[in-house]
Parts: structure tokens; C-alpha cells; sequence
């Protein structure tokens, strides 16, 4: 199919949900009021590390108002967590306290002040223990675990890996550097809290609507921790205020919420307040990392050897996986023959950090194109014109056995180029600066970075091999069609994108598509709206779907207009014959006799990725049915005086393999851009002590429309055989470039390095300082962790082998 | 303490019986079910709970009603007129300015009392009068886009009447 075939796809329509959007008639979690609704309050732990001796809640009981009061001792003794292999969280501690702000008490009561009040008169008797608040502290102190299990005292996971002989590649180098980074944590920031409705009716089954991005995993947990059969419970996830990756895994409050109703009798809402989104956090890995690549003369590069030491805070959350991201993926982007990755995730006394947007490979992409900048000049290269000679060859492995299919990095470095006037810009701002630019304080400068992102993983959180994706494509008899899919909208769209795949199959209007999404009693599962999957996965199972659909209806139409079914097209709610367009049947019309002859008009559609996984220990994480491009030029201005950065451009060139709605892409990418300023300038997730710095909107600085910039989106289309008319993801990979691209530009601007984020202007000024004193001007990390890595396991490397056969997956047929 | 309070929200009357120190917000959502204005940050900050009173904009989180007895209080319920929407929320739909949608409202509010003043608003007039709303989706670009077409169609039709 050409790009002018298409009806829907390509075009820059509203969203399918925008309507109810800008009237305020959206109803998210904490807009439900149910009848006899009660409200719950978590009490949560003010140590960081406590063993519990007691728990007096009587006062709390007898406080009028109040109608329940839970702690663990009234919830099965469960432990659960999103990943199999980390099962390490209570929804109420029993035995310990891991972090200030672990739950260890609830309470329901008739209104949210009388629970609060009810929490206060609740007593917690404890033991405090060592705090360890940082990788350095954890290690230090073996004597004192946080948890029990795990890949030795305090460390959560340990990694290696090698794919062939990187000590043969640094000696054949020309150039090899070894640079140390850190990349601060942050926090999602959702601009809703997180909310939950819960109802155990006398039935007793259990309803649950949450603001939740996987109701499918919060499904599964509310079986096992509520000891309750799956088959009683409803999850619905509400339409998500901004999610990031900051709901995507199973909470306390949940949980709890569901006890209280079972309990009380009553639906139980419990609303957390931002303080507790904080604290509850699952946000960005605080990274410490050391990186060591081997250049020829020309820039190519021999070897890469990367180590990284996650800060995991008190749970296992996603970590494993996130470990896993800091390593695997910079070999999709550059070619990299041979490349070994240790890595160690780290338990502390902090809340536990998880996936945000660019989950794991945000950190360690800001220390290879911030080393690629500082090889570049060293050797003399132009920053584009060397990673344009790099770029990963299509349609092969990687070192690490990942299969890349479309690359459209080459054209983006282009198009980022051209559209900047990088090429003039980068001479003349150093060079020719006039007297009076000298003068002023304000240094201008331009850098350059660039970036991959996995189009959903290829392998699911809990190994099974059902699809990752369903949908259920049903016709009404006045020409609508329904639409049920697990997947969550957040506000990416994931709506919309299965409203106009569905109608473009069907040749009608995406407003007859009536969607149903995110609810485990009417829909069929889909994993959950993370790791840039839904576009990609729900959007084959819809195509699926919708196609067998309408095969169904063409087989009825072909009867009636006595023609073979292969001559039949649906375009404008309408199906027949194109030369003979007249004949042509409505598509309400093409529903009925479909119905007549088929009986009801009711099909599935479902994805699974291709099974690509490296054949090694560890090869799960990191394949993708395709992976997203995106390079990224910053132009801003430094104050020399005082540190102050101010954006004052950013193009971005993203291979989106194809625009399914232009609209939705740009507002995809412009947003992923302005999260990535706000990490690399001014967001940070600290502790002063054992507590929060930082825990409200007030402290925590995220960009507001005064800090960013115009933002400069080109999209680049490679059509990727893989994706949904060649579609790949674009809500997490174009934040990546952004912050190396920050660091890179001010580098260009002063002549400073500054290795770790967020860049504030405290640390601007230092490294100018050293400037001035004429020693290295760098500010970053000084020191790493001691700890030993696993002996790698040794594989082959894959590089530049052809890829694995594409379009090859389960259920395509 | 619970006083009644009696507010003119949207063009109608309406009275609650709340706790004196019960904030507009909470009024707004919990006792006139009108739950379009949302909450972010509770302290000021974020002005995801910006309503208009008597045309300014006001945060919600930090408003007593029993301060504001009397005056006109609009939230974006209030903004479409006769199952028409307000120029900013067609432009707002049309441009995919809003996409987790938790945002909207506030900044809906916030740029209809900034046109009200300033019918044809530069690009960094718009940037000033929304900096105090934050919005983690969209890095703000097809906000501005849409106020600025909604300016300029509210532009147009002023000058045809």
C-alpha cells in the first residue's frame, strides 16, 4: 500500500478522547464517587530502617468516623513485586520498615481528614537500624542487609557479560578513552497523583478501577496477594493522568484499598498526596558510570567496555530489567564489534527506583555520546560527521545478538544538521564571535547527540507464551464497531491509534470506533503502556483483528454483488467493487448481511514479538521487534557569571518508521524533549539525610514554559516491515538525546566538561573555576564503587551478521 | 465547624454545607460534583486546580469559599457555551494540545482570562501567563500553538461582529 492510499493513517486528526479532555468530562481515578464510599489513608514509616516490635492501634479503632484499621497482620502474608525474580514488597510491612515512607498501617473512615487523624493516633514501636543511603554506604556495610536475597549483601543483581575480545579491540585503537559519569535519579512528576478505587461487593468479587499503566500485572497481583481467584477480580485501569513509567508497577495502596472494602463493605477510594508519589517513586536509577571505547584515527570504533552501579533504593521494583538497560542497548545505535557490560544494582534505605521514560538506557546514553564528543574532538572529527560514519548497519546483529531491522539514524543526523545550520553555527560561534560577544557573559553553543529505543520488549515480564497483545474487534449492525484492548491510554494516544488502525482496515471514520480499553473483564490482555510496546504490539492485534473482520464482511458482500470477495475494498463506510463503485454497500448495510451469513461479527487479533532472544544467559532483555532513531541538535546560552543556562533551540529528527498521526508523534517527541531538559538542568530525586529533599512541587524545579524552548520535530519515515503500517515507537526515544546534546552544547559554549546530570549552575561556575586555575575543567564523579563484578559470560560476538527472518512471530497467521 | 456556603458557579447558584476550612477545590469536586478541575501539587504551585473568579484566575487548592461568597466562579465546565466549545478547546482538540488530558482545564482557565485581556497575546505574552501551569506531557509547544490559533479565530470573529 502506498502512503496516498490511506484514508486515516498519516493524517493530523484529533485524538478520539480530546473532546472529553477539554470539557473536563474525562473521569480519572479520584474523579469516581461511588455510593457509601469510604476513604483510606496510609500510615507510613518515618525510618528509613527499622525492625517493627508493635503495632497498638486502638486508639485509631475507637476514633468515631473511622471504620476499619489494617495492618500486615490482617492481609495474607504475601510478598509481591512486578518481576518474578523480585517478589521482595509487602503492601503493609510486617517485620521491617525499608525506607521512610513504607506503609505499615491503614485506615478507612468516612471522610479523608477523620482517616488521616485516625493514622496519627495509630502506634509503631521501632527498632531503628543502620541507614544505608548510597551505593557507597551499602557496600560498606555488609553487616547490615536490607533484604536477604539477592547477588551478595545489599546487591540486588550482579551482571556481565562479554560478546568477544575487547582487550584485542583497545589495542588495536588509535585512541582509547576511559570516562566516568553520574546520572542523578528524578521522579515522573505525573501531574495526577496516583488513585485507586476499590469494591468488594457482597458477591464477592472485587472491583478495582486504578490509575494504573499495566492492569494486567495489578490483576495478577491482587490474585495472589489477596489470596482471592483471578477469575473474581476486575481490574479497570481509568484513563492515567501521566504515567512515565510511574504506574506501571503493582502498589501498596492498591492492595490495601481492596482489603479496606472487603472489610468495610463499602468501596474504598484512597488518593495518595504528592508527598507520597515521591516517596513512592519506582523514578530514574541514579547511575554511576565508567566507559572505556577504542577509536581508529577515523572515528570508527574498535570496542566498548561499559560498567554501571544502579542506586536501586529499598525494592526490586523493575531493577532487574533496568540493570539489564544500562547495558544492552547503545550497541543498537553505532557500530560496535565487540562489547562487554558489567553491571550491579544496589539496594539502599530510599524509595525503590523502577522504569521512567527511556527505562535504563537513558544514563548510560548520556556517558557514550558525551565520550563520543570528547573522541571526536580529540581526534580532530566533526561530532555529526563521525557519528554519521558510525551508524549501525540495517538489517543485522549487534555484538549482543540483538536484531536491528530499519535505521533511520543516518537521516536524521542530516536532517537535525541541515535544519540547525550546525555546520555554520558550530565554526562560527567559536571562531568569529565579535568583540562585543565576547564581552557579554553569555556564551552561546551547539551540541549534538543522537539515540535508539526498543518498539516494546520482545520478551514479557512473566514468561509464558500467550500473546503480549489482544483485541477484540466487534460490528454493530448500524456500522460501528467496538473495539476491547487491555491497553491503557495515558495520554499517549494508544486510543486513538487503535481507532484509526481499525477504521483504516474497515474503510470507515475513526468516531464509529466505539473503544473499550484497559479493563480485564471485557478485554483481551495486553501487557500494559510501557516499554514503548502499544502502538507497535495493540496495533498489529488490531490490524489482525479488524482485517479478519472484514474478510467476513467481504464474504457476505461478494454473495450479494456477485463478485469475488479478492475484488472488494471498504473506503468511505462503504464496500464494493471499485470500478463499479455505485453497487457499493454501505458499511452498516455490509454488518447485516455479514451477520446473516456468519452469524455475530465478533474477532480476535493478537501480537506476540518475533522470538529473537540471544541465545545466552540475559538475552531476554534487549530485543525488540525494531528499534526508534532520534538525533538531537541543542543551541542555548551559558552565563559565565552566574551558570544560568538558557535553551534557545532544539531540533530533533526522530525515525518513527511511519507517522501514523503526525499530530500524536510531534506531541510524543516535543514531550519526551522537554523531560529530558528537565533532567539534564534541573530535576533531581535527593535525600538530606534519610529524608526526601525535595518532596513537593515546590522544591522539586521541573521546566515550565519559560525554560522551554521552541521545540523543532522532523519526523523520519523508514517504513519498518515489523510495525503497523511501518510504524515504530516515539514516546520514550526522543528524550534520550536531549541531555548529552545539553552537555555537549555547553561544553562547545565554555570549553567545560560536566560529567554528571542534572547540569546546575553550581556546577558550571566550578568548572570554570578550575578553568581559570588552569586545571582540568570538569566537574563529575570522582570515585566509583568497590565491588566485584560476576565472572562475564563469554559469547560470541554477533556484529554485523544478517538479521534473523523478519515478520516471523507467533500468531501472524 | 460546617458553614453554608453559597456560590455562583457557571452561571448558576449553588450551595454546600462544608467545613469552614474546606478549600474551593475540594467544594467544587466532592460537594458540587464538578470534578473537570483537578489537583497536582496541593500547595500553590502547579495550577492544575486554576479556576476563574470574577475572570481572574485563582488556584483552587489555596481559595476558601467562604472568602469568595458572591463572586463569579467559572471552571471548564463552564467554558463551552450551548454544546459549543470555547475557541480554546476546539484549538486545544484540533492541535493535540492536551494528551493525558490532567493539565488542561488549568490552562484552559489560565489562557481564556490571559485573551480576555489580551485579545492578540505575542508568543512570550503566552509563555509568561502559562508559566505558573505545568504540564509534564506535551513540553508545552502545541499549548502555545493552540492558544495562539484560538487568539487569532477569536480575532477574526470579533472583527466580523
Amino acid at each position: 500500500m502506498t502512503k496516498n492510499a490511506f484514508a486515516v493513517i498519516g493524517r493530523p486528526l484529533p485524538k478520539v478522547d480530546a473532546w472529553a479532555k477539554v470539557v473536563g468530562e474525562t473521569k480519572y481515578a479520584d474523579d469516581l464517587f461511588l455510593p457509601r464510599m469510604a476513604y483510606a489513608k496510609l500510615l507510613r514509616s518515618a525510618h528509613a530502617h527499622a525492625r517493627i516490635r508493635s503495632i497498638d492501634t486502638s486508639r485509631a479503632r475507637a476514633l468515631p468516623g473511622v471504620l476499619a484499621v489494617v495492618t500486615a497482620a490482617d492481609l495474607p502474608r504475601v510478598k509481591f513485586g512486578i518481576l518474578p525474580v523480585s517478589q521482595d514488597e509487602e503492601a503493609l510491612c510486617a517485620e521491617k520498615v525499608r525506607m521512610v515512607g513504607d506503609p505499615v498501617a491503614a485506615v478507612a473512615a468516612v471522610d479523608e481528614e477523620t482517616a488521616e487523624q485516625a493514622c496519627r493516633l495509630i502506634e509503631v514501636d521501632y527498632e531503628p537500624l543502620v541507614a544505608l543511603m548510597s551505593i557507597f554506604d551499602s557496600l560498606a556495610h555488609p553487616e547490615t542487609r536490607i533484604h536477604e536475597y539477592g547477588d551478595g549483601p545489599n546487591v540486588h543483581k550482579n551482571v556481565a557479560l562479554q560478546f568477544g575480545d575487547v582487550d584485542a579491540a583497545f589495542d588495536a585503537a588509535h585512541l582509547v578513552r576511559e570516562d566516568v559519569f553520574f546520572f542523578e535519579g528524578s521522579n515522573h512528576l505525573p501531574m495526577e497523583q496516583h488513585a485507586a478505587v476499590a469494591h468488594w461487593a457482597s458477591d464477592g468479587k472485587l472491583t478495582l478501577w486504578s490509575s494504573t499503566q499495566t492492569p494486567h500485572y495489578v490483576h495478577r497481583v491482587l490474585a495472589k496477594v489477596l489470596e482471592t481467584p483471578a477469575a473474581h477480580i476486575r481490574v479497570i485501569a481509568t484513563p492515567v493522568g501521566g504515567g512515565f513509567g510511574g504506574k506501571t508497577d503493582p502498589f501498596s495502596h492498591e492492595i490495601v484499598a481492596c482489603q479496606l472494602s472487603r472489610l468495610t463493605g463499602r468501596p474504598v477510594k484512597i488518593t495518595l498526596t504528592r508527598e507520597e508519589v515521591f516517596y513512592t517513586h519506582r523514578g530514574r536509577h541514579p547511575v554511576l558510570m565508567w566507559i572505556k571505547t577504542g577509536f581508529t584515527k577515523q572515528g570508527d570504533i574498535t570496542g566498548c567496555h561499559l560498567r554501571t552501579w544502579l542506586d536501586g533504593g529499598a525494592y526490586g521494583s523493575y531493577g532487574v530489567a533496568s540493570t539489564f538497560y544500562t547495558g544492552v542497548i547503545n550497541p543498537v545505535t553505532y557500530k560496535i564489534p565487540v562489547y562487554k557490560f558489567e553491571g550491579a544494582r544496589i539496594f539502599t534505605n530510599k524509595p525503590p527506583c523502577g522504569p521512567k521514560r527511556g527505562h535504563g538506557t537513558v544514563q548510560p546514553r548520556f556517558a557514550l555520546e558525551c565520550q563520543l564528543d570528547k573522541a571526536a574532538e580529540q581526534l580532530g572529527l566533526d561530532p555529526a560527521d563521525m557519528r554519521r560514519r558510525i551508524v549501525a548497519e540495517p538489517f543485522t546483529k549487534t555484538a549482543n545478538h540483538l536484531t536491528v531491522t530499519t535505521i533511520g539514524l543516518g537521516e536524521c543526523i542530516d536532517k537535525a544538521v541541515e535544519a540547525s545550520g550546525w555546520r555554520d553555527k558550530r565554526a562560527r560561534l567559536r571562531v568569529s564571535a565579535g568583540p562585543a560577544a565576547r564581552r557579554s557573559p553569555k556564551k552561546r553553543g551547539l551540541g549534538l547527540a543522537c539515540s535508539a529505543y526498543l518498539t516494546g520488549a520482545g520478551t514479557a515480564i512473566y514468561w509464558n507464551d500467550m500473546p503480549h497483545s489482544g483485541v477484540l474487534a466487534r460490528a454493530d449492525r448500524g456500522g460501528g464497531v467496538t473495539v476491547l484492548c487491555g491497553a491503557t491510554d495515558i495520554g499517549q494516544g494508544s486510543d486513538s491509534i487503535l481507532a484509526y488502525l481499525t477504521a483504516e482496515v474497515l474503510g470507515i471514520e475513526p468516531k464509529d470506533v466505539h473503544m473499550h480499553p484497559a479493563d480485564t473483564s471485557l478485554a483481551p490482555v495486553d501487557l500494559g503502556s510501557y516499554s514503548s510496546r502499544v502502538t507497535l504490539m495493540c496495533g498489529m492485534a488490531a490490524i489482525q483483528a479488524a482485517e479478519r473482520l472484514r474478510d467476513a464482511i467481504f464474504a457476505a458482500v461478494a454473495r450479494k454483488l456477485e463478485v469475488s470477495p479478492a475484488s472488494l475494498v471498504a473506503r468511505e463506510r462503504k464496500v464494493g467493487v471499485p470500478d463499479d463503485w455505485d453497487k457499493a454497500v454501505s458499511f452498516a448495510r455490509a454488518v447485516e448481511l455479514g451477520e446473516a451469513l456468519h452469524g455475530v461479527l465478533a474477532f480476535p487479533g493478537s501480537y506476540a514479538p518475533p522470538k529473537r532472544a540471544g541465545k545466552y544467559k540475559g538475552g531476554g532483555v534487549g530485543p525488540s521487534p525494531c528499534y526508534s532513531y532520534s538525533a538531537c541538535v541543542v543551541e542555548l546560552t551559558v552565563d559565565e557569571d552566574t551558570g544560568a543556562v538558557e535553551l534557545e533551540h532544539v531540533w530533533i529528527a526522530h525515525d518513527i518508521g511511519r507517522a501514523l498521526n503526525p499530530l500524536l508523534v510531534e506531541g510524543q517527541v516535543e514531550g519526551s524533549v522537554y523531560m529530558g531538559i528537565g533532567e539534564a538542568l534541573m530535576e533531581e530525586q535527593v535525600f538530606r539525610k534519610t529524608l526526601h529533599k525535595l518532596p513537593s512541587m515546590l522544591d522539586y524545579k521541573s521546566p515550565t514554559t519559560l525554560e522551554t524552548p521552541d521545540i523543532h520535530t522532523i519526523l523520519v519515515e523508514t517504513d519498518d516491515p515489523e510495525g503497523p503500517f511501518g510504524a515504530k515507537e516515539a514516546g520514550q526515544g526522543p528524550l534520550l538525546p536531549v541531555i548529552p546534546a545539553i552537555a555537549n552544547a555547553i561544553h562547545h559554549a565554555l570549553g567545560i566538561r560536566i560529567d554528571e546530570v542534572p547540569i546546575t549552575p553550581d556546577k558550571i561556575l566550578k568548572a570554570l573555576d578550575l578553568k581559570r586555575a588552569g586545571k582540568p575543567a570538569r566537574v563529575g564523579p570522582e570515585r566509583l564503587p568497590l565491588l566485584t563484578f560476576k565472572v562475564p559470560l563469554v559469547v560470541e560476538s554477533a556484529f554485523g551478521e544478517p538479521a534473523d527472518a523478519v515478520v516471523s512471530r507467533p500468531f501472524s497467521s | 465547624m460546617k458553614v453554608r456556603v453559597a456560590l455562583n458557579v457557571n452561571g448558576e447558584s449553588r450551595e454546600a454545607l462544608v467545613p469552614v476550612h474546606k478549600t474551593l477545590l475540594e467544594v467544587l469536586r466532592e460537594d458540587l460534583g464538578l470534578t473537570g478541575t483537578k489537583h497536582g501539587c496541593e500547595l500553590g504551585e502547579c495550577g492544575t486546580c486554576t479556576v476563574l473568579v470574577d475572570g481572574e484566575p485563582v488556584l483552587s487548592c489555596l481559595a476558601l469559599p467562604v472568602e469568595i461568597e458572591g463572586a463569579h466562579i467559572t471552571t471548564v465546565e463552564g467554558m463551552a457555551e450551548g454544546g459549543r466549545l470555547h475557541p480554546l478547546q476546539q484549538a486545544f482538540v484540533e492541535l493535540g494540545a492536551a494528551q493525558c488530558g490532567y493539565c488542561t482545564p488549568g490552562i484552559l482557565l489560565t489562557a481564556m482570562a490571559l485573551l480576555a485581556e489580551r485579545p492578540s497575546p505575542t508568543r512570550e505574552e503566552v509563555r509568561e501567563a502559562l508559566a505558573g501551569n505545568l504540564c509534564r506531557c506535551t513540553g508545552y509547544t502545541k499549548i502555545l500553538d493552540a492558544v495562539e490559533l484560538a487568539a487569532l479565530r477569536m480575532g477574526r470573529q470579533e472583527a466580523r461582529t
